[in-house]
């Protein structure tokens, strides 16, 4: 059998494989970060909260309206944009003046009681969550075994995620965007509604963050927690990447997922801090992250 | 006995109809009318009660030494500032009220005096970034005449521009939009002689075009030859209003206004 620096090559890859499904999910978490970080200057502490709801949205849909993963795909990440758009325009409307600091506040206590109220409502068990027939069961390549629900999560992430950078630095929609983030005031002197572009780019952002969610409800236990378990690394990924940054964000997500990944293959004992090593690495030499620009 | 005929109802109030039909006639020949405008950055209170009038067509400037609210008092007509108070007319619509985006909306084009180039975004995007607010506006091809330049780094990065390549565009971008108020704050800070008098020549040919244009400027000397009308500013009021024609008249006046 081929092995690589001792490693069978099956172990490798799949292990490479789990990484970029890691990747994805980081680069779609983060990527919504960056967009949110970008025009409101909020640091979101709930974007893992979104992620989980968007799983209990999938299950929700499931257990009581008998709506499938499709449905679930679609609804879900609309659900958690509307609710969204009610934080923006109820609570974080009211930050944008004040430091950064009370944006992170605000959202680390909303993300804290809403993850308290699903815990009260469904415990810490976790729910399990069927993949779809269309992708259950495996394909073998020749060289390894790719299950198709892994490989249908980095295509559809890597899918939204380049179609939100095609959208941001391409079109008309996006430049407004970069305006906004830019000079808000002298973009809204111009005629473009800021406040409502502010409050659907939050929606946008968490949506993602919601559709994330579903993706990883087969993978995962649908847990009230597991956008805690997340959320740190994803914070790190945006660190590295640099806050703000589109596509920086896209990258270094999935990249991390990577090395996540292989440092599990070649070092287990470093697979969960790695990502922090870099992260401290990176923060010495280059503050803003790699694709930062300084302020 | 014959009775008086009856004045029938739709004659009466006939001269105050009259008026209003007047009003409404001069109100749409006044593209700004300003009255009793304070403005505030937080505490500080920053204009005391401004008061001006600009015709359609018109060009006129806001003179005055830095910090006597020029600019601020054309932040205050789009909403930038902190708080405002008093009545600002745009085309006969009140627009204290109005939230700044909708105030584009109702015809003002606006160029900032740190001219507001976004730098994440190409000229070209830069160009097509604000919205059409009216109909009528100036096509690409007329813009393009205008500033050839713009056309040559339509595909540059807006950080890459040249400070009068900035200024171009900053002044090219709202003339896209059909707006007919055009506010324009410090055009000529710290660009080469050839660039202001091209710039010159354009507020020219815009006056040409029927644009009503609102210039807060330092160069007297640029302003002088294409204004219609002055105003001098000082203490967060208007000091005092000139033609053209009393120019001459009024130089020693400025001078010490203006600290020149």
């Amino acid at each position: 059998m081929t092995e690589i620096f001792g490693i069978p090559l099956q172990a490798f890859l799949s292990q490479l494989l789990l990484g970029l499904v890691n990747g994805s999910f980081y680069a779609m978490l983060s990527l919504g970060l960056a967009v949110i970080f970008g025009l409101l200057n909020i640091v979101n502490f709930a974007h893992g909260t979104f992620y989980m709801m968007g799983a209990f949205g999938a299950w929700l849909l499931l257990q009581y309206l008998g709506l499938n993963y499709w449905f679930a795909l679609i609804l879900s990440p609309i659900a958690v944009g509307l609710l969204g758009v009610l934080v923006e325009k109820s609570m974080l409307r009211w930050l944008y003046k004040l430091d950064h600091l009370y944006g992170l506040l605000l959202t680390f206590g909303l993300a804290l009681v809403l993850e308290g109220l699903f815990r009260q409502q469904f415990g810490v068990s976790g729910q399990p969550y069927q993949v779809p027939d269309l992708l259950r069961g495996a394909t073998n390549l020749g060289f390894m075994i790719l299950p198709n629900y892994r490989a249908w999560v980095v295509v559809a992430s890597l899918v939204v995620c380049f179609a939100t950078w095609y959208v941001i630095e391409r079109t008309k929609l996006g430049a407004y965007l970069r305006a906004g983030t830019e000079n808000p005031a002298l973009t809204q002197a111009f005629g473009v509604n800021v406040p409502r572009m502010v409050t659907l780019t939050y929606a946008f952002g968490v949506a993602l963050a919601g559709f994330a969610g579903v993706l990883a409800s087969p993978i995962i236990q649908v847990n009230p927690l597991m956008g805690n378990n997340i959320i740190i690394v994803v914070f790190a990924v945006v660190v590295i990447g640099g806050m703000g940054s589109i596509l920086g964000s896209i990258l270094t997500g999935l990249s991390l997922g990577v090395i996540e990944g292989l440092t599990k293959v070649f070092y287990p004992e470093a697979s969960s801090t790695v990502v922090f090593v870099i992260m401290a690495i990176v923060l010495l030499v280059r503050p803003a992250g790699l694709f930062g620009k300084e302020k | 006995m014959r009775k008086c005929p009856r004045i029938p109802a739709s004659w009466r109030l006939t001269w105050e109809r009259r008026t209003k039909v007047s009003t409404a006639a001069t109100e749409t020949k006044t593209a700004l009318s300003i009255s009793g405008l304070h403005a505030w950055y937080g505490e500080s209170h920053i204009l005391h009660g401004v008061d001006l009038k600009v015709h359609q067509g018109e060009v006129v400037t806001l003179l005055g030494r830095n910090g006597a609210g020029r600019t601020t008092t054309l932040k205050s007509i789009l909403g930038l500032v902190g708080s405002r108070k008093g009545s600002i007319k745009v085309n006969g619509i009140e627009a204290i009220g109005l939230p700044t985006h909708q105030i584009a909306h109702i015809g003002i084009g606006y160029c900032p005096e740190e001219r507001g180039i976004f730098s994440s975004l190409t000229a070209e995007e830069n160009l097509l970034l604000p919205p059409e607010v009216q109909a009528g506006g100036m096509t690409i091809g007329e813009i393009y005449a205008m500033f050839p330049n713009l056309e040559e780094r339509r595909h540059s990065q807006g950080s890459r521009l040249s400070g009068g390549e900035q200024q171009m565009l900053a002044m090219a971008r709202i003339l896209r939009t059909g707006a007919h108020l055009l506010l324009l704050d410090e055009i000529t800070e710290g660009l080469a002689p050839v660039i202001v008098q091209t710039l010159g020549r354009v507020i020219g040919q815009l006056k040409d075009r029927g644009f009503t244009i609102v210039l807060v400027e330092q160069n007297f000397r640029f302003a002088a030859p294409i204004a219609d009308r002055h105003y001098v500013m000082e203490h967060g009021r208007i000091a005092e209003t000139f033609s053209a024609a009393e120019l001459e008249a009024k130089m020693d006046m400025l001078h010490e206004y203006l600290g020149v």
